[in-house]
């Protein structure tokens, strides 16, 4: 029974449909132009803060978003002005941002590139948001990042460690304050060589993405450069919960260090099984055996527990630093949630004072006039000593923190003591070093 | 009109004027009152209402119809997404040979698929679907090919990606640098302001809107025809068919080959609107999402798996971004006590807790109306309609399949 007759008037009648069809979109095509996406108009402007709320680094999430809660209380003038104090630009006033009472939205990446870039579309093109800030892994940073160039609004990284965040991936619309696995080796590998002596067998586990990759590469490269040698990188999937049939080959493989390449959830996991499998008080080589996590944060310390005692890792900042930025950074945050902000909340306060007070500096929501205010700016006073947010990749240079388990933690915060600042001059790179080339940061896009 | 029974003609003539006012229908507060948290009316959402649906009538061709549980379909989604960015990423941001090499790509992978698991019959052949897609997922996932031959070919976690150094051949500086039809943007979006609305026309969302009735139209022409009754006779019986001597194999595997076609399809629509390819919508969770959907909306009706689609990713985005700040505006005209009090207790079900919310709905729904959301409708529709309908195919706008 197929209705396949074809008459004159039912040809007449679905080609003035299909032609109707076809020719809306043309009508509409006239497009609003305002200068750039989602210009403020009212008294209010809009920020998103994009976290992972589920997922392996929940907890970053909701760490990242207790910071930007409190960036935007002390950007309206609310509470004790946080680091807004100590601050070296003093362009903000506690007035919001140009006068604009800050407004923000939340959304949930689930540590998922496609739920992050939904997540961050429906902020910009639903409710308006002229920035999009936060994340906690550099796959969904990279994603996300790219969607910010296409809509033209600024993107200000989150937790992103990854070489190729500011490297391949680098884009003119978005900004990265966190440091990466390049600077993480180079701050570890001096500390380790003391440490451990300059004769030793690594065995890596990588996550099985963009971060893990650099990262090891960057690991593997500087710690190659002072003699050890790397016995073997075996790459495991970001969702892997469990690790032993990963942690049980190591023991044959010769190796007498274990380079965790693991972030979140997944290092506490594996760290647990490396040590229920005893790995610390195994010699090998005539050696003790020794475990290295080169991205550390205080909450995978805290979910680790005793496991992390005298494990060697590195980090942006710590609540333990005691320049007036960060004594004043953990005194409003404790007071408001009772406890001590992790480096990924840091690094999103941050972020969220440096978009501001860029677009006050310049005195326009515009991404392209943000972008010009924020390439080869140098500031103080914001937790890292003297910072400079270099332009030719939009990464900032700052010190790193080598860190180290416990031994006797006083409390559940006091999990890691500070080894070493690695002075920024260490560190640097140029912008098209190896690890970070390939990338094209393009023109800063205003959007529409 | 189009060679449709009037029933089916009213039916498509409802869907076509609920995509194309989409715009003004889910957007029904003003932009600055409360419940403007509820507004679902931007093109991102939009799209995904769309492309969804298309997934949705596709899957519904194969298990509506036919029965046939696949529970592997958002593989074929996956395919044709990482079909669609490479076509972007070797010729350029013309969206044409993205969505045709995405409905070829996710045919062929649909008839090997398919030509295996059909040898079975339900839950077996669900399971088989389910392995097939588990394998895929981690084949892109964990990028096996790409390292292979030692370039990416799904980038892994990272998610396929367009990059400036791609050759893209056919791209020259007069084309936009987002994906485009024919210099079309598909992001360019025309606002409507009216006294306090705002209302989006996106050209993207029109043309999946459009491609979407393309879509449903073909699926009525199927569920009416001589194969779709015999897809139907294979639901009802397949074993008394083949001992009429009918070999039901060719209908099923012809079904489970248009089915992936349609989810290809929706892939390279994703893909589309949003160039970036990454493997979490091939996971088994995804194509779980599709039955849910399907079943959600009524199995085996026109119009139901459209209204599945459209309630799952309405809940995924709007409940998602309700946060506590959200609800102390909410309920700030309370005294301090009873505020926090609300707050607590409907803290639970939105935010990250969107998903225990949609799952007591999906209880709901299939305890008290297991013909889903359609039967709501219908009982609704009955409930106010003067004549008792003698039977179930005569009154609502819609046909369950048997």
């Amino acid at each position: 029974m197929s209705f396949s007759n074809l008459t004159r008037r039912g040809l007449i009648k679905t080609s003035a449909v299909a032609g109707a069809g076809l020719a809306l979109p043309t009508y509409l095509r006239a497009d609003g132009h305002s200068g750039f996406t989602n210009a403020p108009t009212g008294d209010t402007v809009t920020l998103g803060f994009n976290v992972p709320q589920t997922g392996p680094y929940a907890e970053e999430g909701l760490d990242e978003l207790r910071a930007q809660e409190l960036a935007v209380q002390h950007l309206n003038g609310e509470g004790d002005g946080g680091m807004m104090n100590t601050f070296s630009s003093k362009a903000l006033k506690g007035n919001g941002i140009l006068g604009k009472k800050v407004a923000f939205v939340t959304g949930d990446t689930q540590t998922k590139s496609d739920a992050a870039r939904a997540s961050a579309k429906s902020m910009i093109e639903k409710d308006g948001a002229v920035m999009i800030n936060g994340g906690s892994s550099s796959g969904v940073a990279v994603a996300v990042q790219g969607l910010c160039q296409e809509a033209g609004v600024i993107f200000m990284a989150g937790l992103t460690h990854s070489n190729d965040t500011t490297g391949k991936d680098r884009k003119a619309n978005g900004f990265r304050h966190f440091f990466n696995g390049y600077m993480s080796a180079a701050a570890l590998a001096p500390v380790l060589k003391n440490a451990y002596g300059s004769d030793r067998k690594a065995y890596h586990l990588t996550a099985d993405y963009t971060w893990g990759w650099t990262q090891q590469e960057s690991i593997a490269a500087a710690t190659e450069a002072m003699g050890w040698e790397t016995v073997n990188n075996v790459l495991t999937p970001l969702a892997s919960t469990d690790f032993s049939s990963y942690i049980a080959p190591v023991l044959n493989s010769g190796a007498d260090v274990l380079v965790l390449n693991h972030y979140g959830g997944n290092m506490v996991n594996s760290l647990t099984n490396a040590v229920q499998f005893d790995l610390l008080n195994k010699e090998v080589n005539g050696k003790k055996f020794e475990i290295v996590v080169p991205l550390y944060s205080e909450l995978m310390a805290a979910g680790a527990g005793k496991n992390v005692e005298g494990v060697i890792g590195s980090m942006n900042w710590n609540w333990q630093l005691q320049d007036e930025g960060s004594k004043a950074f953990v005194k409003s945050f404790g007071e408001k949630y009772g406890r001590p902000p992790s480096n990924s909340a840091h690094t999103c306060y941050v972020q969220t004072l440096l978009y501001a007070d860029a677009v006050e500096r310049e005195g326009t929501f515009n991404p392209c006039g943000v972008v010009e205010a924020l390439e080869d700016f140098e500031f103080d006073g914001l937790g890292n000593g003297p910072v400079l947010y270099r332009g030719d990749d939009h990464q900032c240079f700052k010190d790193v923190l080598v860190m180290k388990g416990k031994e006797n933690p006083t409390n559940e915060y006091d999990t890691l003591e500070i080894v070493e600042v690695t002075p920024r001059a260490q560190v640097e790179y140029p912008h098209d070093h190896p690890m970070f080339a390939g990338g094209d940061l393009g023109k800063c896009n205003p959007g529409a | 009109m189009f060679g449709l029974e009037k029933r089916d003609t009213r039916l498509l003539i409802i869907v076509a004027i609920m995509a194309l006012a989409a715009p003004f229908i889910l957007n029904p507060f003003p932009t600055d009152s409360a419940m403007a948290q509820f507004n679902a009316g931007y093109p991102d959402l939009m799209q995904r209402f769309v492309i969804f649906g298309i997934l949705a009538i596709g899957f519904n061709l194969l298990f509506g119809l036919t029965g046939y549980l696949s529970f592997g379909h958002a593989a074929f989604l996956g395919v044709g997404s990482y079909s669609a960015v490479w076509m972007f990423k070797l010729l350029g941001y013309n969206i044409i040979p993205g969505m045709v090499l995405s409905i070829i790509v996710s045919a062929v992978f649909a008839l090997a698929i398919g030509y295996i698991s059909l040898r079975r019959s339900g839950i077996y052949f669900s399971i088989l679907t389910l392995a097939f897609a588990q394998m895929l997922f981690a084949i892109a996932y964990s990028d096996l090919i790409g390292r292979f031959f030692g370039t990416p070919i799904t980038n892994g976690e990272t998610g396929l990606q367009v990059y400036t150094s791609d050759p893209q051949y056919f791209h020259n500086e007069n084309l936009p640098n987002i994906p485009h039809l024919f210099g079309q943007e598909m992001q360019s979006t025309y606002t409507l302001d009216v006294a306090g609305w705002s209302f989006d026309f996106s050209f993207g969302y029109y043309l999946c809107a459009i491609i979407m009735l393309l879509t449903f139209y073909l699926a009525i022409r199927i569920f009416r025809s001589p194969f779709g009754m015999m897809l139907r006779a294979v639901k009802s019986n397949q074993q008394r068919m083949n001992y009429t001597g009918l070999n039901t194999r060719p209908y099923t595997l012809a079904a489970f080959v248009i089915s992936g076609m349609y989810a290809g399809l929706a892939g390279g629509l994703l893909a589309s609107m949003d160039p970036l390819a990454g493997a979490e919508r091939m996971q088994w969770t995804a194509s779980g999402e599709v039955v849910l959907m399907t079943i959600l909306g009524g199995a085996g009706t026109l119009i139901g798996p459209i209204l599945g689609a459209g309630f799952i990713k309405y809940f995924e985005n709007i409940f998602a971004k309700i946060n506590d700040n959200v609800l102390h505006s909410w309920f700030s005209f309370m005294p301090d006590g009873i505020e926090d009090f609300m707050v607590t207790i409907i803290h639970p079900f939105v935010g990250k807790g969107w998903h225990l919310t949609l799952g007591l709905l999906f209880m709901l729904v299939v305890i008290f109306l297991p013909g889903g959301l359609v039967e709501g409708g219908q009982r609704i529709g009955r409930m106010f309609s003067r004549k008792k309908p003698s039977d179930d195919a005569a009154d609502g706008t819609t046909t369950p399949a048997e």
